[in-house]
């Protein structure tokens, strides 16, 4: 017998499989409303008091976020008292796009087209985001059976009717253009002979509607805007991060301040429109989360634009994906496409029952996954971390044999490397700290109330989904909000007169930090997570 | 006690616990990476590394948030390697034999080594789908090389100067755009879309009051 797991995994393997003919004639039922409410509210990270901390200065002051947010909204900028020289720019620009993943490349894209003097700034290189590594697909309405006001049903109800209606709006309605867009220019979508789209369900939608590119669905979006953007010759200054945002003395927003990640030397670029697209935050393991972020997602682009004057919406609402990889270690953390669910895999508990029907909307299965493994049906593994089953060898099952590698070779080769072959046995997985579902508020045109010539665009904004996002709508919100923010952005420009450059605001928060008694130690933003040994705090 | 093993990062020893990656054994031995780390999940091929193990000769290539660590491994990772990607205006381009040749020619100089192959992280065939891009099989080539996450070590180890990944890049860029039929479906539901088939919907939809939503989502079909 094929035996990659050690016994005591085994003996739990052998459950799951004595069931899985029983399992695969009867799908397991839908929750209710009520019963759904129930799950999140006894297990969902988001609901854990004592994870959380009010935030005591600013737009959102007497509001709660993560701790590890709220640490970083409560210490100063790197760059106080530190008499930076704005009067010679570096760079001097029409557009300052600060991040180089899916939104950022989008808008550039689209900011150059408008005819605008574009530039990237990226802490790591064009294309280290959390878009390259989305795996499952991309939502849009465009079958006959669906519409976007049923997408738009889907989205704002798997948000929990929190969303911003104006901005689930753009995205629905915008969304089926975002795919020709992305087709013409060449993404290789995945397609039947005649050219139709392959579309499957994600958790929490209710018509056949993720179009996906294999298991590489956002790769092959970010390879191809990375691509389009070096055509178009679009400077991209990598290896730079943003650490402030400049402002004007009428109160817009003027540039920012660069660091240099190698060097450590600071640069100024002076932009008459800035946006900011710099991601996630899964980099700041809330809740000593493992996380399926890229390197660089520590929530920059929050805690600059708060502490220039930008309000904040459901910052405290992370999105827990609930199928992570558990074993082996080497993979904790690793993202497991929902699409092997949207393929047929059932979550399974060690007992071998399909506990709750595999596309719920990720809220509701993670909170599942973390009362099976709470209440003692959870698999330990060596190091005493815990999972369910997700039970792969029903995919090949359902789809025939060779399903796995044709629609899913990311994850098969992803566990293969470690001798576990998830066409004969299933894979242990545990939610992971996946997206950041607030973020930054925005007006439906992109730009920030507080201040007129701020944008801001992808995984940054707060507001489009609501208190919960469904698979595929985020690859589609950084193609939508982003796209959106380079042609504003570019106009914006045109009427933009700026005014003396300034780093007061800074000065300003640290006096309301001092003032609230709240000031931590350290700056902020992170940029990069502290990982070698002896700077880490979990070690 | 943990089990400890052997490594070299830039040939400086250091003793780190066996069942770490490359990656998370440079942190353990005090790195701080900035070149060398993007996703950490292998997607990005920002960790492309070359590794040999302490008496054996064979130079090899990973990903180094993929690979395991093992005794005796000698390791450099590649902070950057000057792949040489052309730009083209994609609308203007066609899918023909003859864009090969006019922005990647050196592709014809391949001497058939097959050192791309094996130094692929994730197991492509490199060089059947220059053969393909050689010969104008763009979908052939942009199936073949479609996982490839661009860390470069093809094209470190190439002796023609072929710059692989931007290559199959441009293939799949065609067949995308030109060669793949059209979604016919989905020029349909833009078009709609542009001429305000949906405008009314979707705002009565965006007016109803919050009970009126949840009864709607609660009771909606499912696609079987």
């Amino acid at each position: 017998m094929y035996t990659p797991y050690p016994e005591s995994m085994m003996e739990s393997v052998r459950k799951v499989e004595a069931t899985r003919e029983a399992r695969m004639a009867a799908e397991p039922r839908r929750l209710t409303a009520e019963e759904k409410d129930n799950l999140l509210k006894e297990f969902h990270p988001d609901y854990r008091e004592e994870a959380f901390e009010e935030i005591k200065v600013g737009p959102n002051k007497g509001q709660k976020a993560n701790k590890e947010l709220v640490h970083l909204l409560h210490s100063n900028s790197r760059l106080l008292n530190s008499k930076t020289n704005l009067g010679n720019p570096d760079y001097d620009v029409d557009v300052l796009v600060i991040g180089g993943g899916g939104a950022g490349a989008s808008c550039a894209i689209e900011a150059h087209n408008a005819g605008a003097d574009v530039m990237i700034v990226t802490k790591l290189r064009i294309g280290d985001a959390n878009t390259m590594m989305a795996e499952g697909g991309i939502q849009a309405a465009d079958k006959e059976n669906d519409s976007p006001v049923q997408h738009y049903l889907d989205a704002f109800g798997g948000g929990h009717f929190a969303a911003k209606p104006e901005l689930v709006k753009r995205l629905v309605m915008e969304a089926p253009d975002a795919i020709k867009w992305l087709n013409e220019l060449g993404v290789e979508f995945d397609k039947e002979e005649d050219g139709r789209m392959i579309t499957t369900h994600g958790g929490g939608t209710s018509r056949k509607r993720m179009h996906a590119a294999k298991d590489y669905s956002g790769a092959e979006i970010m390879r191809t805007l990375r691509d389009e953007v070096l055509n178009r010759q679009i400077p991209v200054v990598e290896f730079t991060s943003a650490v402030e945002l400049i402002k004007d003395d009428k109160g817009q927003v003027a540039g920012a301040v660069l660091l240099n990640m190698e060097t450590g030397d600071y640069s100024v670029a002076r932009a008459k429109t800035v946006v900011l697209a710099t991601g996630g935050a899964g980099r700041m393991h809330y809740q000593g989360f493992p996380t399926s972020n890229h390197y660089g997602a520590t929530a920059d682009g929050l805690i600059m634009g708060y502490r220039a004057g930008a309000r904040l919406l459901y910052q405290d609402s992370i999105q827990y994906h609930p199928t992570g990889a558990v074993y082996p270690s080497q993979l904790l953390g690793a993202l497991v496409t929902e699409k092997v669910r949207s393929l047929g895999a059932q979550l399974v508990n060690a007992e071998g029952e399909a506990y709750i029907h595999p596309l719920e909307t990720r809220d509701v299965n993670a909170s599942g996954v973390i009362r099976e493994c709470q209440e003692g049906r959870g698999v330990e593994v060596p190091g005493g971390q815990k999972g369910v089953w997700l039970d792969t060898p029903m995919i090949e099952m359902i789809g025939g044999e060779g399903t796995i590698e044709a629609r899913i070779p990311a994850m098969f080769r992803m566990y293969m490397k470690y001798g576990i072959d998830m066409r004969k046995v299933p894979i242990l997985i545990y939610p992971t700290l996946h997206y950041q579902n607030g973020g930054v508020e925005i007006e439906a045109d992109g730009f920030t109330k507080a201040i007129p010539n701020l944008l801001v665009a992808g995984e940054a904004v707060g507001g489009i989904h609501g208190r919960n996002r469904l698979m595929g709508n985020s690859l589609l919100d950084i193609i939508v909000f982003g796209r959106n923010a380079g042609k504003a952005a570019a106009a914006k420009a045109k009427d933009i007169t700026l005014g003396t450059m300034t780093l007061e605001h800074i000065e300003k928060y640290a006096e309301e930090l001092a003032a609230a008694n709240a000031t931590e130690e350290g700056v902020s933003p992170l940029l990069l997570p502290k990982y070698a040994r002896h700077e880490s705090a979990v070690e | 006690m943990e089990k400890m093993v052997n490594v070299y990062f830039f040939g400086k020893k250091y003793s780190v616990p066996a069942d770490l990656t490359i990656m998370t054994a440079m942190e353990y031995a005090g790195y701080t990476l900035k070149r060398g780390c993007g996703c950490r999940h292998g997607f990005c091929g920002a960790c492309a590394t070359i590794y040999r193990i302490k008496g054996k000769n064979e130079l090899k290539t990973c990903l180094a948030c993929q690979t395991q660590v093992e005794e005796g491994m000698y390791v450099a990772s590649i902070p950057f390697f000057p792949t040489d990607k052309r730009t083209y205006d994609i609308s203007e381009i066609k899918p023909d034999q003859r864009i090969m040749m006019e922005l990647y020619p050196e592709i014809y100089s391949c001497i058939g080594c097959n050192a791309c192959t094996k130094a692929c992280t994730q197991d492509l065939n490199v060089m059947q789908y220059i053969a393909y891009a050689q010969r104008g099989e763009f979908e052939k080539c942009a199936e073949e090389s479609f996982d490839c996450v661009g860390c470069g070590c093809c094209s470190v180890r190439c002796p023609a100067g072929i710059s692989h990944p931007m290559v199959g890049l441009l293939a799949r860029r065609l067949t995308g755009k030109y060669i793949a039929p059209k979604a016919e479906h989905l020029e349909k539901r833009v078009e709609e879309i542009h001429s305000g088939a949906y405008d009314e919907m979707i705002e009565q939809i965006m007016q109803k009051p919050i009970t009126e939503m949840q009864e709607l989502y609660n009771n909606r079909e499912i696609e079987e």
